[in-house]
């Protein structure tokens, strides 16, 4: 079986240079807070979105939708009409992390394809058992925790598809219920769709090293020629004791594209590609990367090294909690 | 290393004796162009100016650091402005976006990703982190191409200029190593 590639778009223009590059599908959001990348400049607005599917299909393409952040109280309505509109354009899958918004795209659009967001964080075959049930969900994505191993007992015990991240930025592992950038910020990314709003961070020159701030806190600081640091809290370098370094996480990140077999064999359906808040080119060049990857395995051939370091926000790379060496 | 995605890891800088030679140059000729950009990319690409949403009301530094000047640009929708200014005249600005003229150019064709580019040092950014942000993903959307654009000056002559002006970009790209012009891509039509 071939697995799917799924990629991510945060312009139409990014959606058609991933499809260009061989994406199965495409994953994107409206441009308000029911996605969780909801960065100034990013994102579809409804009539975007209706082109973005036509073009998606008439190249053989899904658009999946993600609608993935949690609704306030008093303000479901937001969320509510993205499924709605979602619905309405022939979307392929909407992509959802909210108990209740699960239930009322279940309830008004039985027709409509349900994801369930790395939001969820659903890690066990017991919570993925109730989404299938109780909302009929087709797929999960699973979050970043999980072992190969791991990975493939969940998929023993259960009859819904698993999506998982194979590129791209990493969070710290506890996705939709992190309140770190909520702390610093007073936005949350689970619920305003922006982890490190960039209208909070900084970055200044101070006596020759490069000082990185989010919400006013100075969160990192490198001297000149090293790697920019991440303008988040989880990646960002404090003092604990006789410790100063990156206390919550290094700034890596994931290239699991050597684990490929593995991924398969552990019955996986599809690969995601993090970055919708990344350019175009990103986007290109991550897509025809993976692309040619999954086409080798399929085709029973090695998988190159992939050469994608550059592109990478820390310019580190990681295979994660994939394998846990730390154990 | 760099965020360069092309076949080229090194991303090009303007040669020294012609970024000199500029030096002495006025900037008038220049102004005149980059003015009738401003308006023309208003006119040809809306989408561009909606994207920015709130942000379209700051000012932007863009300094090409190989280059003896710097460009202001104020994109208001209505009236926008483009202009070259020696560097020590840059004047206040809520965001300055710095690096090599290639690495600009190349943002804005695509061929580089800005957030690779930033976090290897090749791009500075400055001031307002979200009008920065709310700008890269406008232009990245617009898929432009330089070229395409200077040609579009030149109104109902711009199909004689294309050709032209694609071969004047070629010749100054084979003698500065910086590429003027992208690769295709489109709509959805």
């Amino acid at each position: 079986m071939t697995l799917e590639l799924v990629c991510p778009a945060g312009t139409p223009a990014a959606l058609r240079a991933a499809i260009e590059a061989g994406a199965h599908a495409v994953y994107c959001g409206f441009n308000d807070e029911t996605n969780a990348r909801n960065f100034p400049g990013l994102n579809f607005s409804r009539a975007e979105m209706a082109d973005a599917i036509g073009y998606a299909h008439r190249h053989d393409a899904k658009v999946l939708i993600a609608i993935n952040t949690f609704p306030r109280a008093g303000g479901l309505e937001l969320w509510t009409r993205a499924v709605d509109d979602a619905a309405s354009m022939q979307t392929d899958a909407v992509i959802l992390a909210d108990l209740g918004l699960l239930d009322y795209a279940a309830r008004t659009h039985p027709a409509l394809r349900l994801h369930v967001s790395v939001q969820a964080a659903a890690a066990n075959a017991d919570a993925i058992g109730f989404y299938a049930r109780s909302f009929g969900v087709r797929r999960v994505v699973l979050p970043r925790v999980l072992t190969v191993q791991e990975i493939a007992a969940i998929n023993r015990d259960i009859d819904v598809e698993t999506e998982v991240f194979i590129f791209g930025g990493l969070c710290v592992m506890a996705e939709g219920r992190c309140s770190l950038s909520s702390y610093a910020c007073g936005n949350s990314p689970n619920m305003n769709g922006a982890c490190s709003p960039a209208s909070q961070v900084e970055y200044r020159e101070e006596g020759g090293d490069l000082v990185s701030r989010l919400g006013g806190f100075a969160i990192d600081r490198v001297k000149a020629g090293a790697a920019a640091p991440y303008p988040t809290l989880c990646k960002g370098s404090f003092e604990a004791g006789a410790y100063r370094g990156h206390v919550f996480e290094d700034p890596v990140s994931l290239d699991a594209a050597a684990l490929i077999p593995q991924l398969a064999a552990a019955g996986v359906t599809a690969l995601k590609i993090e970055g919708r808040q990344r350019s175009r080119a990103y986007t290109q060049a991550v897509v025809r990367n993976f692309r040619r990857a999954l086409d080798a395995h399929a085709a029973g051939r090695p998988i190159a090294a992939g050469e994608l370091r550059a592109l990478t926000e820390g310019q580190q790379t990681t295979s994660g909690a994939y394998s846990k060496t730390w154990r | 290393m760099t965020g360069c995605v092309s076949d080229h890891p090194l991303i090009p800088r303007f040669p020294r004796t012609g970024a000199a030679a500029l030096g002495f140059a006025p900037l008038l000729p220049l102004n005149l162009a980059t003015g009738r950009l401003a308006t023309s990319l208003a006119r040809r690409h809306p989408g561009l100016f909606e994207r920015l949403g709130d942000q379209a009301a700051k000012n932007f530094v863009i300094d090409p650091t190989d280059m003896p000047f710097v460009f202001r640009l104020a994109p208001r929708p209505e009236a926008p402005q483009l202009r070259a200014v020696r560097r020590e005249s840059a004047g206040a600005w809520d965001a300055r976006v710095a690096g090599p003229l290639a690495a600009l150019i190349g943002l804005v064709h695509g061929a580089y990703d800005g957030d690779a580019l930033f976090f290897s040092r090749d791009l500075v950014i400055e001031g307002d982190t979200a009008a920065v942000l709310a700008l890269r993903n406008a232009i990245d959307n617009e898929e432009l191409d330089l070229v395409e654009e200077a040609s579009a000056l030149f109104g109902p002559l711009a199909l004689l200029a294309a050709r032209p002006a694609s071969r004047l970009a070629a010749l100054v790209g084979g003698l500065t190593g910086v590429a003027l012009t992208r690769r295709s891509g489109g709509s959805f039509a």
